[in-house]
């Protein structure tokens, strides 16, 4: 309260400090706040922004996990959400009600790479003085900086490309410092912010500082207090990883490009989500928003069945049958069964998940080696 | 706090504690663009030791209502109109940049109501490059930026350096510019270039007053404080090594420092 500084490594900490500047500065934004894991980023942001009876409105295409803690779990403790489809501007909208405090998507939906439309989406937020939150793990500030296009808050699974090796688990939740949580008509929306906290000196966030507001309130009641912080030894292996992001993130969308081509032109592949394609419904807006590529992760349909979809996936070689995203080694999943097996057959359609759709994480490996693994295994399995 | 002055309401934080009119009283005047947030480190310790500490939103800054005074001298007026308002006989004044120069200007004008002087990063004449004001009057961002990278020192321009955690130095000072309305800046940078009474101010301030310079500080260069500290009749300086102009957010435990020295607390 006297001095600023470090106090506990649970509330911060010089590592995980320079980690929060450097994402901060490459976002645009203000300052960040390092979590333990990306769900507890977006878990973080969410309960600073408001408490039971309150809702929110979701794109319907997001990570399993993300899923998950906004159509189950949150429920359980009053946070209700209502999932759109991220397409549909005008269901934004209608979604919203008196008690929406926050409105969510991913910059790229997972698994069917959805572009969201982040300047009308955030403009449509803003109209009815809501902050909008865009989960950024897919693109990277080196593919899109979301505050750019009208974003309040981003927030990172600092594991997949931020890292870049698959070895820690960590998450980032950015701040623009854009919204103002004190303008008429949206103080009262968020009291966290703009009223007295007895939690801490009855300090009044939005009061302290006109622009950090919302970082104050979580990282001094929420991390202080749900306690979901970095270690400091990941925020150093993610400081290790950010070091070498362009490099990476170019060689992982020249690969996927690669991939994307070859497997768009076999003919056991149906169709292939790809937003650089012409052939995605996101094309256009993908060349707007996300010039430099639309990132390294994306799905495929078999012309077949989910017995050749699993035998596909065990002839692979090179690629590594994972969950996980953006690594530098190429991964595979199958997400019907794994990450987004807890959703019902309804909500796999709405996601746009059929049993055939193969998800690809494209890493850095030769793309030779990589379209020889891939046409072996799509032999194999139309066999 | 809110309070009117002039029929126009006035904003200060006080480090959420309540103002009482019996305890000795700071007020803090922010520089060009900028809000009392600037000072939440320094004003909020007073606030729990025993002092009105008064962060001041400036008219037409923050939360404060009116146009933003056109002339230091017309701030320093203003200084002398919120010490009425306040209902207290005097107080003392911590002021930064142009806040410093309407300080120094009310102290000159008014000496009876200021009891202590404390100027961070004062300078005397205070002129401003034509191409920053040419940006500022044509609402253009780039005369944010301009500022933004002459505001601090190389080692405060490093991400990882904020004393307080996890919020980026540089994001932070652009963004709390780029809420002030257009035009602001402009004026408030125009007041800057025209004031010209800065050393004759000095040698008709009769409080003790204090001097916090930074050693790297290129929007006003120690050289340029030298006049004016030499007017002065009871100073002390204080100068901080690989600082800046933005000291208190680059060195807000020296900066708490010096004041505390300085004001007592």
């Amino acid at each position: 309260m006297e001095r600023a500084g470090h106090v506990y490594s649970r509330l911060s900490n010089p590592t995980c400090a320079v980690l929060e500047e450097r994402i901060a500065a490459l976002e645009g934004g203000i300052g960040a706040i390092a979590t333990a894991s990306g769900q507890a980023a977006l878990h973080l942001a969410i309960v600073t922004l408001m408490s039971a009876g309150s809702h929110i409105v979701a794109s319907r295409s997001l990570y399993g996990g993300s899923h998950n803690l906004l159509d189950y779990t949150l429920p359980r403790f009053g946070i209700e959400t209502t999932f759109v489809d991220p397409r549909d501007l005008d269901a934004w909208v209608r979604a919203i009600t008196p008690k929406t405090r926050l409105l969510f998507g991913e910059t790229l939906g997972n698994p069917g790479l959805e572009v969201l439309d982040v300047p009308r989406v955030a403009d449509l937020a803003h109209a009815h003085g809501l902050p909008l939150l865009v989960d950024s793990t897919f693109t990277t500030p080196w593919l899109m900086q979301p505050f750019e296009h009208g974003a309040d808050l981003v927030v990172h699974s600092a594991t997949k490309f931020l890292s870049g090796h698959g070895t820690v688990i960590g998450g980032l939740l950015v701040d623009s410092g854009k919204f103002d949580w004190n303008a008429d008509g949206v103080r009262e929306k968020f009291p966290t912010l703009t009223e007295p906290y007895a939690g801490f000196h009855d300090m009044v966030f939005a009061e302290e500082s006109s622009t950090a507001a919302f970082l104050l309130r979580a990282r001094r009641e929420g991390v202080r207090d749900f306690g979901a912080c970095m270690a400091p030894m990941t925020a150093f292996h993610i400081l290790q990883g950010i070091e070498t992001l362009p490099v990476r993130m170019a060689r992982h969308v020249e690969n996927a490009r690669a991939i994307a081509g070859f497997l768009r032109e076999h003919p056991f592949v149906s169709d292939v989500g790809y937003p650089e394609l012409p052939t995605h419904p996101d094309n256009a807006l993908a060349s707007r928003l996300l010039p430099r590529g639309a990132g390294a992760v994306f799905s495929f349909n078999l012309r077949g069945t989910r017995e050749q979809g699993r035998r596909f996936i065990e002839a692979l070689r090179l690629f590594s049958h994972l969950a996980n995203v953006g690594d530098a080694k190429s991964l595979v999943i199958h997400p019907a069964s794994t990450t987004h097996f807890r959703m019902s057959d309804d909500d796999l359609r709405r996601a746009g998940i059929t049993e055939g759709t193969i998800r690809l994480s494209i890493g850095l490996e030769d793309r030779a080696d990589l379209v020889d693994d891939l046409s072996r295994a799509l032999a194999a399995a139309s066999k | 706090m809110r309070f009117d002055v002039g029929g126009n309401a006035v904003y200060a934080y006080t480090g959420t504690r309540p103002f009482d009119a019996k305890r000795s009283t700071v007020l803090f005047v922010h520089g060009a663009a900028n809000d009392h947030g600037v000072f939440a480190l320094q004003s909020r310790y007073f606030a729990w030791h025993g002092v009105n500490a008064v962060a001041l939103d400036l008219p037409g800054h923050g939360r404060s209502a009116g146009e933003a005074p056109a002339s230091v001298e017309a701030l320093a007026d203003w200084l002398h109109d919120v010490v009425d308002a306040l209902g207290v006989r005097e107080v003392s004044l911590v002021g930064h940049s142009l806040g410093a120069l309407a300080a120094l200007e009310c102290a000159a004008r008014h000496p009876g109501q200021i009891a202590r002087l404390a100027l961070l990063g004062p300078s005397a004449p205070m002129p401003v490059s034509a191409d920053l004001l040419a940006a500022a009057a044509a609402n253009d961002h780039v005369a944010y930026e301009l500022i933004n990278g002459w505001s601090f020192a190389p080692a405060s321009q490093l991400s990882g350096g904020n004393r307080l955690p996890g919020v980026w130095m540089l994001g932070n000072a652009m963004r709390l510019m780029e809420r002030t309305p257009d035009g602001v800046l402009a004026t408030d940078l125009a007041a800057c270039n025209a004031y010209a009474n800065g050393v004759e101010a000095a040698k008709h301030v009769s409080c003790p007053t204090l001097v916090v310079l930074g050693a790297r500080d290129v929007m006003a260069p120690m050289r340029n404080a030298k006049a004016l500290i030499d007017a002065l009749a009871d100073v002390r300086t204080v100068t901080l090594p690989d600082t800046g102009h933005s000291m208190m957010a680059e060195r807000p435990d020296e900066v708490l420092d010096a004041l505390r020295s300085f004001l007592g607390s």
